[in-house]
């Protein structure tokens, strides 16, 4: 895109960091909540070169890190059957269940598939009618589109050999509970500008009200978060709490009508377990009973799976951001992006990744 | 960005010179060569270049304070 090489300029990001320098005059802490900023903000360093004090706390935005046990356990299960085409994002992958990942079973034999749309899953089971396909629709409000249309898709076009294994959550409420948390530290956010071009930012507005925090809407370039950083700063110093848009170009308050109109339609609104921070009511997204017919979790009756995370894991309270991975045993040890013993250590997005990537606190293992 | 009439409604988008085919379902109104927004092989948001450019222009009135403190 033609702007998107000045959204990186180093010399406006230099400005934008002088004028928070001159705006901040208390050590103020900001959540990013989304895993595609914190891997942005963790590689350019946009952390450390805060104003002496200030921090930024990585939310619980990860997908794949969030995506409880259980799922990634009925995903194992439902794929080592004969029948099935299981198909994902590449990134779940190499998520660990109880025992093994999809990689593992994938090597022995099982067909697992990597897709880039949910749509290529339905036209995988087009293509192939005397099987199974199933797809693993995990992800936030920005994903739910896009699985909402792969349902309809199938569901007019008589797709009756495909499934979905579904897992979304929803921001808001994981924001909600992070404040109503008693050792919550975090005092502004920054909103993940994608979760907003779907759905706008009407929901935060009650909570930006309630709990008095500003939220900023914000964009994923280097400038995009010092903006948002800034916007959320200035509204900290001056006493105010609203929610502000500082990615412009991309979101509006309403969100993208189109988009909420097909998830509504698909899903409704259900309770959800999220890996490490426990259930949390109303964040989730389950299929509408109209779609009943399209649940893979049915399909196959996985029942009751009983799950073990690695005792060694403290994913839940990075999430929730009150420890960083260099506080775990197992970073950078036991725990690698190549073996990875929890979530937030598979994907990119995750903060432990982030951290690995850019070598933070490595030299000292 | 180019359109195909399809169900469901779909167009080609270069992403840096790759080329992929995306869902236009969300996005009736994106016209081509138009910069969309796309996540997972959907374009959830057509950017608003006027705006894009005026953020831009925001930051760059911005004074330089390290320039300033250099007394330059
Ligand atoms: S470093 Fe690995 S084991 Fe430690 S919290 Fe992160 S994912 Fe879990």
């Amino acid at each position: 895109m033609k702007h998107l090489d000045e959204y990186r300029d180093p010399a406006l990001a230099r400005r934008l960091l002088g004028e928070l320098r001159a705006t901040a005059t208390r050590p103020w802490t900001v959540m990013e909540v989304c895993g595609g900023q914190t891997h942005t903000i963790v590689r350019q360093g946009i952390d450390e070169l805060l104003p002496a004090g200030m921090r930024m706390i990585h939310g619980p935005g990860c997908p794949v890190c969030v995506t409880p046990l259980e799922i990634i356990d009925k995903a194992l299960a439902i794929a080592a059957r004969p029948e099935v085409i299981f198909t994902s994002y590449g990134d779940m992958l190499r998520v660990p269940g109880t025992s093994g990942d999809l990689v593992g079973l994938k090597a022995r034999g099982a067909d697992v598939r990597v897709v880039y749309s949910p749509l290529d899953a339905v036209r995988i089971a087009r293509e192939n009618p005397e099987r199974e396909v199933v797809f693993l629709a995990v992800g936030f409000e920005t994903t739910a589109p896009a699985n909402a249309m792969a349902v309809l898709d199938a569901a007019k076009t008589g797709v009756t050999n495909f499934s979905v294994l579904v897992s979304h959550v929803l921001v808001p409420p994981a924001i909600t509970t992070l404040l109503e948390a008693p050792d919550n530290q975090v005092r502004a956010f920054l909103a993940a500008g994608h979760v907003c071009a779907v759905m706008g930012w009407t929901e935060y507005e009650p909570i930006a009200d309630h709990y008095g925090v500003p939220i900023v809407v914000t964009g994923f370039e280097p400038l995009d978060l010092l903006e948002g950083i800034l916007m959320a700063v200035r509204q900290l110093e001056t006493g105010r709490a609203v929610v502000e848009n500082q990615y412009v170009r991309a979101v509006r308050r309403t969100g993208n009508t189109a988009a909420r109109d097909a998830v509504a339609q698909v899903f409704r609104v259900t309770d959800r377990k999220w890996r490490g921070i426990g259930e949390i009511p109303a964040s989730g997204l389950a299929l509408d009973p109209a779609f009943a017919g399209f649940d893979a979790d049915r399909r196959f009756a996985t029942g009751d799976i009983v799950t073990r995370e690695s005792p060694a894991c403290i994913a839940g309270e990075i999430l929730r951001g009150t420890r960083l991975p260099t506080d775990c045993q197992a970073y950078g040890t036991a725990c690698t992006p190549r073996t990875p013993l929890g979530a937030p250590m598979v994907s990119s997005e995750g903060t432990c990744a982030a951290f690995h990537n850019a070598g933070r606190g490595l030299e000292l293992r | 960005m180019s359109v195909e009439e399809d169900f469901p409604r779909g167009g080609i988008v270069d992403f840096d010179g790759l080329r992929r085919p995306v869902c236009l379902a969300y996005t009736p109104e994106a016209a081509v060569g138009d910069h969309v927004i796309v996540h997972v092989g959907f374009a959830i948001s057509v950017v608003d270049e006027e705006e894009a450019a005026r953020t831009l222009r925001v930051l760059r009135a911005m004074p330089d304070a390290i320039e300033t403190e250099l007394g330059s």
